[in-house]
């Protein structure tokens, strides 16, 4: 089981890193969701992998860790919020400047004129 | 039970003035949203004396819902924290006020973001825990994000994903150092993980070092330190003055996190994994001054300029913290104190300008003559000495602490030339940018566009910090000192918050 969780966070992480080196917005943006998909299971796995135990002590002899969930839980919604935004923001680049590219174009122009 | 719970204030009024702040006012909200704000941050600006009073008699904690730590979630309060605190309100105060005159309509709901702002950079100050400076650090990002937009336009807009991307990057590595740490330590409490990390043993102390070491990169990106510094100077020099003078406080919440958890967590007693990322620190910071001094000599736009002002003062910062000494923190929070105030005086100047002098804005360019010609150039004139370093500002004197801090040859080697080359090009710089714009006017009648009193005595309320800072050198010092101490021995922290005899195990 945690060979194959470990491949799974780790094909994540390497698929969001190549998306978030493109140069257009779009991609980026997923990209990026799919990171903090990769580090929501990777912060969840740091509790350490259990099967059906309870998160509380003392009932049974063994028991699953309750922070690495509370933590996880927090992280998505704070995730949710960042990604919804990002996607905004990304449309009015998209509407604002006609153009999907992270950089200026022509970039050395821009330059020039300041 | 006032004074219980004073430490959780800095955080409630804020986010309660927030939140009245966008409920909906009648006609005129405006108004009030204003009242509001200013009155928030009155009511910040005593509540952070008092607290900096208080932090006199050792830390204090609070245990949210009484849950205690390590366990619970604590914010602590120690000397470092209430000097930051205290810094933040002050700040927070002239820029607010600067912004009621017409800047806040720009777009909506800047004084609710304000306030959230606020609620943030002073949660990122106030927390004990590790995940709680992630969780601030979001909040405070998340309205900078808004901020930054503020007021609309292409060139912020762009500015503005880069710095949103680059920071939403800077999040997920965040939660992974944070996942790593729990993972071998089991806790995220800063004093809990401090006896924690001190005693791992071989491989488990280099899992935590790699933890500590992405927590670095994170909080040298918001610090804007050297290969991570690249969306500081669009994103400031785009953005509204305002915004501008408000974050004079944000990279200086990258580099207290680096001086509280590398310090406390990552310092000289933590066994195996003692004086973590020191030695990047003191080579990238290096850079970071030497890049900096250059983007400012390069600038052809006094807001860029200003912005480069930062990416030095960031460098000095984090070189000077790096030598690791009671000495170099002393000098290190002397000057943290000096930038954030002259930075921030300096956005509004620049906006002041940009706005009169119409067509050329604030390029360093030949232009008209503004109408407040004599006003400004004073001002421009006195912050640019305290900026460069010269005597008799506040600038001088931390200068002064900064190359005293250098104890061994090599760090003299490396210091004294950097600092005072990069003064030197600042200084050529700034004379050049303030006689363009001052001296070299074109004849004719001024421009007619003038600001309110107001709004001039806000940027001579922060120039008055900085004198404040220069006559009162010596209690001020005096006071960091202690800071200095308590940093440099964190044990009465540890013990504040884990209870008496913890940190001896």
């Amino acid at each position: 089981m945690e060979a194959l969780y470990a491949v799974t966070v780790g094909v994540l992480t390497a698929c969001s890193i190549y998306l978030i080196l493109r140069g257009r917005s779009f991609p980026i943006v997923i990209g990026i969701t799919m990171l903090s998909y990769a580090v929501n299971l990777f912060l969840f796995s740091t509790g350490r992998l259990v099967l059906n135990q309870l998160p509380i002590i003392g009932n049974q002899p063994d028991y699953t860790d309750p922070l690495p969930q509370a933590l996880v839980l927090t992280a998505i919604v704070i995730g949710f919020a960042m990604t919804a935004y990002s996607i905004i923001l990304a449309v009015r680049v998209r509407g604002e400047l006609g153009t999907d590219e992270v950089n200026e174009p022509n970039q050395n122009d821009g330059e020039a004129q300041r | 039970m006032f004074s219980q719970h004073l430490v959780v204030l800095p955080l409630l009024i804020p986010m309660l003035a927030a939140l009245l702040q966008l409920l909906p006012w009648g006609e005129e909200p405006q108004r009030y949203r204003r009242a509001i704000g200013i009155v928030s941050c009155i009511a910040l600006l005593i509540v952070a004396v008092i607290l900096l009073l208080q932090s006199q008699q050792g830390p204090s904690v609070y245990a949210l819902g009484s849950w205690q730590a390590p366990f619970g979630i604590v914010l602590v309060v120690d000397k470092l924290s209430a000097l930051m605190v205290l810094l933040t309100a002050i700040l927070a105060l002239p820029v607010l006020w600067y912004a009621c005159y017409g800047e806040d309509n720009l777009g909506s709901h800047f004084q609710a973001l304000f306030q959230f702002q606020l609620l943030g950079i002073l949660g990122a100050f106030l927390t004990g825990d590790l995940f709680n400076l992630f969780v601030f650090f979001e909040i405070l990002l998340i309205s900078s994000y808004a901020l930054l937009m503020h007021g609309g336009g292409k060139q912020k807009l762009r500015a503005t994903l880069h710095y949103v991307l680059l920071n939403l990057t800077g999040s997920a590595v965040f939660l992974i150092a944070l996942g790593v740490i729990y993972g071998i330590t089991g806790t995220l409490n800063l004093a809990d993980l401090a006896v924690k990390i001190a005693s791992l043993q071989a491989d488990d102390a280099h899992i935590a070092r790699v933890g500590g070491l992405l927590l670095l990169i994170v909080f040298a990106l918001k610090a804007a330190l050297l290969p991570l510094y690249f969306w500081l100077p669009q994103a400031y020099a785009m953005t509204t003055g305002t915004v501008a003078a408000l974050f004079a406080i944000m990279t200086k919440v990258g580099i207290y996190a680096i001086i509280r958890v590398f310090t406390l967590i990552f310092g000289e007693d933590s066994g195996a994994s003692a004086l973590l990322g020191y030695e990047w620190l003191w080579w990238l910071g290096l850079g970071t001054l030497a890049i900096g001094a250059l983007g400012v000599i390069g600038s052809r736009d006094l807001r860029l300029v200003i912005a480069y002002l930062v990416v030095i003062s960031v460098g000095t910062m984090l070189t000077t913290f790096s030598m690791n000494s009671e000495r170099s923190i002393t000098a290190v929070m002397y000057y943290m104190l000096h930038s954030t105030f002259i930075t921030a005086a300096l956005f509004l100047i620049a906006d002041v300008v940009a706005k009169q002098r119409g067509k050329t804005a604030s390029r360093i360019v030949k232009g008209r003559k503004m109408a407040q010609h004599a006003v400004l150039g004073m001002m421009f004139f006195a912050a640019a000495i305290a900026i460069i370093g010269m005597p008799p500002f506040s600038g001088f004197i931390g200068k002064l602490f900064i190359l005293e801090a250098a104890r061994t040859g090599a760090q003299v080697a490396l210091l004294w030339p950097l600092v005072l080359g990069s003064t030197f090009l600042v200084m050529v710089s700034l004379s050049r940018a303030g006689s363009r714009m001052f001296w070299h006017t074109f004849d004719g009648k001024p421009g007619d566009i003038s600001h309110p009193k107001g709004q001039l005595i806000t940027i001579g309320l922060l120039l008055c910090a900085i004198v404040g800072l220069t006559i009162f050198a010596g209690s001020i010092s005096n006071f960091i000192n202690g800071i200095a101490y308590d940093v440099m021995h964190p044990a009465s922290y540890i013990e504040a918050v884990l209870g008496e005899g913890y940190s001896h195990e």
